[in-house]
């Protein structure tokens, strides 16, 4: 990317201006109108607009009032609320980041052993990927269900087949399993997508390291984790950082099976800013809770940024 | 990529632990499947099924008798016709409206020289990281000033410009020789010439996987049309079926053949275009690399 906007030598940076028409400028800005158009009024103004908007406590109905940084101050001095989407949001984050890469890598690693059937092991666990969220969580609210749900069933049964004392948690309506039940979702729907990304970073790595590390006599498990690993450590850092980001903006799932509930034990930031804004109309603390959202965004990514070069290995060294 | 792919070499040694150790491996992927499909299966099982045999315990599997009126119980409850109308109306639209104003400024970001263009390049970039929670709030008033407010305007315009698409796209058409477009200038073809006939021709399977991604996504996306439909005339797909749960909230086995009526129409192009769909997905969630 830097190599073509480095300043180019003198001499050939005035034979190419000279190639072009005078117009090419105004031609130019032709080309870029229409995005340019749709950039500023939907993306760049709403983002000052946002900003300016968190200042202001603003029920669309009156006319906004400026309160300084009273939005931010309730949020995190005294809305209690708050307090406990934060959590939640963080709780996502650390159970479906991890899992995510974990269930992705493994499924990557079995596929890739050149077994017969990959394109339709592939089909069916990137399935989930492509299907509408709302009716995804829809079917796994009911399947959910503790009395007549299909999963409870399993549970049940196998508890009684055992003899062991299980039974299934009431899943939906207990705020120690609701957070769960988003989480199973969450992976069920995005696994695919995970092992796909590793199964291409996978057939990038060259078959002589793993003959190499054969004929040094590594176990399978020393060939995964001082190979694969390394190598696929690239895929892995991005994949974390889009999961993370991903995680943060949970929202649907929990809209759709339940409702943020129970007692808000699967709020999360979004759903806050929804209900800030379109249930209480409340926009200007909805603002707020937004920029606080890009805020801690960004903060893990800076962080997780600088904490790359303790493990991501880049074989060509330090494209990024 | 000259080195052969780990996957493709063949074995050292296909003795009775490897056959075995791939036994264990089907059997694992298998039950990965299974559990996989099971959500799916609970689905359609749930949606064949009268109410007295959804609530039963145990559940099965096998709905007995199968009750085909549930879809049509469906179908008149909630207007899913108009739905997929709406949401294949929004989704054509925001597709091409994105990929033509995407390519556009990718062509000039890619190839034109004009003042400004690294700064310009720069600011798309910084708000890349910009989610869309921050920009919803004022664009929801800004629909509701520009009284778009449950119209397909609202659905469909502040979607049809993508930062990220511009940014595919650019890459993409910086990968493509110089040489060619300076030839075709030099046989006097016009810079719009250039972009209709000579990027965007060989720019295929970039511009497929874009459109599969921004189909794919306009087609699934939630949050923004909740929040600017109001009316069955707006509704998509999935506003549709969430509207129809907040109305029928214990009926499950219409919500399930709701779910089987939302799925059905992606889930079959998926299963015939999985490698299109795959690769677009990964081409573009990479962005591009």
């Amino acid at each position: 990317m830097t190599a073509q906007t480095a300043p180019a030598p003198q001499h050939i940076a005035v034979s190419r201006w000279r190639r072009y028409r005078p117009d090419q400028q105004w031609e130019a800005y032709l080309f870029l109108l229409p995005s340019f158009i749709g950039f500023l009024v939907f993306v760049a103004i709403p983002v000052v607009a946002s900003l300016a908007l968190s200042f202001y406590d603003w029920n669309l109905l009156s006319p906004p009032e400026f309160v300084g940084f009273e939005n931010y101050s309730q949020l995190l001095t005294n809305d209690r609320v708050f307090r406990k989407v934060l959590f939640n949001t963080f709780y996502f984050i650390v159970t479906i980041v991890p899992l995510q890469l974990a269930f992705g890598l493994l499924l990557a690693v079995a596929l890739n052993q050149g077994l017969r059937g990959l394109e339709i092991y592939r089909l069916i666990y990137f399935m989930p990927v492509v299907t509408t969220i709302v009716a995804a969580a829809l079917v796994f609210q009911w399947f959910f269900n503790r009395d007549f749900g299909i999963l409870a069933a399993a549970i049940w049964e196998f508890g009684a087949t055992t003899g062991l004392p299980i039974q299934p948690p009431d899943w939906l309506n207990d705020p120690d399993w609701a957070k769960p039940a988003v989480v199973i979702l969450t992976l069920w729907k995005n696994s695919g997508f995970t092992m796909v990304i590793y199964l291409a970073a996978l057939q990038g790595v060259p078959a002589e390291l793993y003959d190499a590390a054969k004929v040094d006599g590594a176990s399978g498990w020393q060939r995964f984790r001082f190979v694969t690993f390394p190598m696929v450590s690239p895929t892995t850092f991005f994949l974390m950082v889009i999961q993370m980001i991903g995680a943060f903006q949970l929202f649907s799932e929990a809209f759709v099976m339940t409702q943020g509930g129970p007692a808000q034990a699967t709020l999360t930031i979004v759903y806050y800013i929804y209900q800030m804004a379109f249930e209480f109309q409340r926009m200007g603390r909805g603002a707020a809770v937004a920029w606080v959202l890009f805020i801690f965004i960004f903060i893990f990514t800076l962080v997780q940024t600088r904490l790359q070069r303790r493990w991501v290995h880049y074989e060509t060294g330090g494209e990024s | 990529m000259t080195t052969t792919p780990a996957a493709i070499r063949p074995e050292t040694a296909p003795g009775a632990t490897f056959r075995t150790g791939r036994m264990a491996l089907h059997a694992a992927l298998i039950l990965g499947s299974v559990a996989m499909l099971l959500p799916f299966a609970w689905m359609l099982a749930t949606s064949l099924k009268s109410p007295p045999q959804i609530f039963t315990y145990p559940p099965s599997l096998v709905p007995d008798p199968v009750v085909w009126r549930n879809y049509l119980d469906t179908v008149q409850a909630m207007p899913f016709g108009r739905f997929y109308l709406n949401s294949l109306f929004v989704a054509v639209s925001v597709t091409t409206l994105q990929i033509l104003t995407s390519s556009l400024a990718a062509f000039a970001f890619a190839r034109l020289r004009f003042r400004g263009r690294e700064v310009l390049f720069l600011v798309y970039l910084a708000t890349l990281m910009i989610p869309f929670h921050v920009t919803m709030i004022p664009n929801f008033i800004l629909i509701r000033f520009l009284r778009w407010f449950d119209t397909f305007y609202a659905l469909i315009v502040p979607t049809a410009f993508s930062v990220f698409a511009v940014f595919l796209l650019r890459q993409y058409f910086r990968g493509i020789p110089v040489e060619l477009d300076e030839a075709a200038r030099m046989d006097g073809a016009s810079s719009f010439r250039i972009w209709g006939q000579v990027i965007m021709p060989l720019s295929g399977p970039v511009l497929a996987a874009l459109t599969i991604f921004v189909f794919l996504g306009s087609w699934n996306d939630f949050l923004w049309p909740l929040v600017v439909s109001n009316s069955n005339a707006t509704r998509t797909i999935p506003v549709g079926l969430a509207t129809f749960r907040g109305q029928y909230n214990t009926d499950w086995h219409l919500l399930m053949a709701g779910s089987v009526i939302a799925l059905l129409p992606v889930l079959l192009v998926y299963v015939f275009a999985q490698k299109r769909f795959v690769e677009g997905i990964t081409l573009s969630g990479m962005g591009g690399r």
